[in-house]
């Protein structure tokens, strides 16, 4: 079931010029310009009589988008603290740009850009004043800070309502306010824990439009569990469940991989008898089942065996008797799905 | 230091932008100037030469004030940002758990000095009433500040103390008033009782707030009893500290 090795895929991002370096570079910036954005290894986080984070490991490479799925519980929140070195882990280790999250949570933390679940925020503070406090505790000086926070605030389209009470703005736009606050330091890597949650459609989507362009400079690492979300923005997923990664792998591969068994239905004028007959005996077919539809019309379902891809060969064979189709389709796993089969344990995984 | 100073800014701003600041500013203004009407009839009936401060300081509102208020005061510093959340964005920035701390306490204490604030106009406002410049001498009224302040942040420190220990400000503040009145009341008045041993008595004598206070409001500035506030402060401050700290072994 555990699937942890397919789980890192690491990405070196570009090869820094060592000469432009030269004699300056120390140890560890070397140390954080190769490693990657996250390793983890085998994490662990105990509270009493409960596991929320059980073993797991990956490793997230510099300039990914990365969603972490799973139901409520299923340890992400507890991980992502654990990331942003809020909470210590019980055991393993966790490095972020090759700091290690305990022993050097300064570090970390001046490359976070974390939003923590439920976006908290001091809501009697006005836009650009709660921002301008947040870039300085990130240690920005005085003329930074302001530049940041115009910035940020040009970039999340919060300059109309800048000297706004965030107690008085609507969730759309407080979301805005905590993206904000999570840039406005320029962190190498961005950690949002359920940042479209609560939102009306709306709302979801300009956040995630932001989280999109956000991709394009930053490694970001979100969690949810709506999969539209991971399907639309990440370009990899770690699905976790009880505190352990079910699966890891690109979007699209994992699509793939687990939609082989995909049926392909067909609507095709014709007896059903002759259908059932001209399918049934094909060595790549598993079992085929004919419903009559409207008309002369009949919906036929072709299960094939071993995953085989069989649209061309239902086709042919639907073309060699003359008749007439009307739709052919081949049933494709969504992430939901998968995420559905997983956690059910279900899944045949190989 | 930059850090540091926008915390402070941040905490003394949050008690002007709700109702809270105001609210225990009036009531401060309210119980002081009771105080005061007090001490004006008194003045009034027998004339003597006991300074004003230590007058006011005899009509048990100053006990009223410092014991009501900081509960208030300290009440929401961390249990309040426990409980929407905001502590966890704020313990994952680059800050210090002792910037965090000594803010939270340099901003209550700050908030606690201007609600006293008023009480200096007054006591100007009589002097230039009465005509009696011998009652109101600076250097009496800066001992009675001093005391002031220095009870201040003992009682800020222990109700920082209370507030990191929940998530409710409800019950930090029960907690920070139980504290208080605790130590205020084993102070008081405790040959009174009877009950005590014999060597507990001077113990207690070093403990009790209302002598110490007393020497204050007097004009006195001494020595030990800097010395007592100053390193009960700091014991409470670094209980908090440590309460802080208590979220990295979990």
């Amino acid at each position: 079931m555990r699937d942890e090795s397919r789980a890192s895929g690491v990405e070196e991002g570009g090869n820094p010029d060592w000469d432009k370096l030269g004699g300056l570079a120390t140890v560890s910036a070397r140390m954080q310009l190769t490693s990657p954005m996250i390793e983890v290894h085998d994490l662990t986080k105990r509270y009493p009589g409960r596991t929320a984070v059980d073993g797991i490991s990956f490793t997230i490479g510099r300039g990914e988008v990365v969603g972490f799925l799973g139901p409520n519980g299923a340890g992400k929140s507890t991980t992502l603290r654990i990331l942003s070195s809020f909470l210590p882990a019980t055991s393993g280790t966790a490095r972020v740009a090759g700091f290690d999250v305990f022993r050097e949570p300064d570090e970390v933390r001046r490359r976070i850009g974390y939003m923590p679940e439920n976006n908290p925020l001091h809501l009697d503070m006005r836009v650009r004043e709660y921002l301008k406090f947040r870039a300085r505790l990130k240690g920005l000086g005085w003329r930074r800070s302001r530049e940041r926070v115009d910035a940020v605030l040009e970039q999340c389209g919060l300059v109309d309502v800048s000297s706004r009470i965030i107690g008085q703005l609507s969730k759309g736009y407080r979301q805005r306010v905590g993206l904000a606050d999570a840039l406005v330091h320029e962190p190498d890597l961005i950690i949002l824990d359920e940042p479209t949650i609560g939102l009306d459609p709306h709302q979801i989507r300009s956040v995630r439009a932001l989280v999109k362009e956000l991709a394009q400079r930053h490694t970001v690492l979100l969690s949810t569990h709506i999969l539209s979300e991971v399907e639309m923005t990440c370009s990899r997923v770690l699905i976790l469940h009880r505190g352990r990664i079910l699966a890891a792998d690109r979007t699209q591969d994992l699509e793939r991989r687990l939609s082989l068994d995909g049926q392909v239905i067909a609507e095709v004028a014709a007896p059903a008898a002759a259908l059932r007959e001209v399918f049934r005996d094909l060595p790549e077919v598993e079992s085929v089942e004919v419903q009559p539809m409207d008309g002369n019309y009949q919906r036929l379902s072709v299960q094939p065996r071993n995953g085989a891809d069989v649209r061309e060969l239902v086709y042919g064979e639907i073309r060699a008797q003359g008749w007439t189709m009307r739709e052919l389709t081949r049933s494709r796993h969504t992430l939901e799905d998968i995420f559905i089969h997983l956690t059910r344990g279900k899944v045949r995984e190989d | 230091m930059r850090v540091f100073m926008a915390l402070v800014r941040r905490e003394l701003g949050a008690y002007f932008n709700s109702l809270t600041g105001y609210v225990v500013i009036a009531a401060v203004l309210l119980l002081t100037g009771f105080g005061l009407l007090d001490l004006v009839e008194r003045i009034r009936d027998q004339p003597n030469d006991v300074p004003v401060t230590e007058l006011f300081y005899q009509t048990a509102y100053f006990w009223l004030v410092v014991l009501l208020s900081s509960p208030v005061i300290t009440m929401r510093s961390f249990a309040a940002e426990k409980a929407s959340g905001t502590y966890e964005a704020l313990m994952t920035t680059p800050v210090g758990d002792w910037q965090v701390v000594l803010a939270k306490f340099a901003g209550s204490l700050g908030f606690y000095l201007l609600a006293w604030l008023p009480l200096a106009g007054t006591l100007f406002a009589l002097r230039q009433i009465t005509g009696e410049a011998a009652l109101f001498e600076p250097r009496v009224i800066a001992a009675t500040f001093t005391g002031i302040a220095l009870v201040g942040s003992l009682f800020m420190s222990m109700g920082c103390f209370a507030s990191a220990l929940t998530r409710s400000d409800i019950i930090a503040a029960m907690l920070s008033f139980l504290f208080g009145i605790g130590l205020w009341m084993l102070g008081y008045r405790p040959d009174a009782s009877g009950l005590l041993p014999m060597w507990a008595l001077p113990v207690l004598e070093h403990l009790s707030m209302t002598r110490h206070m007393e020497d204050f409001a007097r004009g006195l500035v001494v020595g030990r009893h800097v010395v007592f506030y100053v390193s009960t402060t700091w014991l409470f401050l670094f209980l908090t500290h440590r309460v802080v700290q208590t979220r990295r072994w979990k």
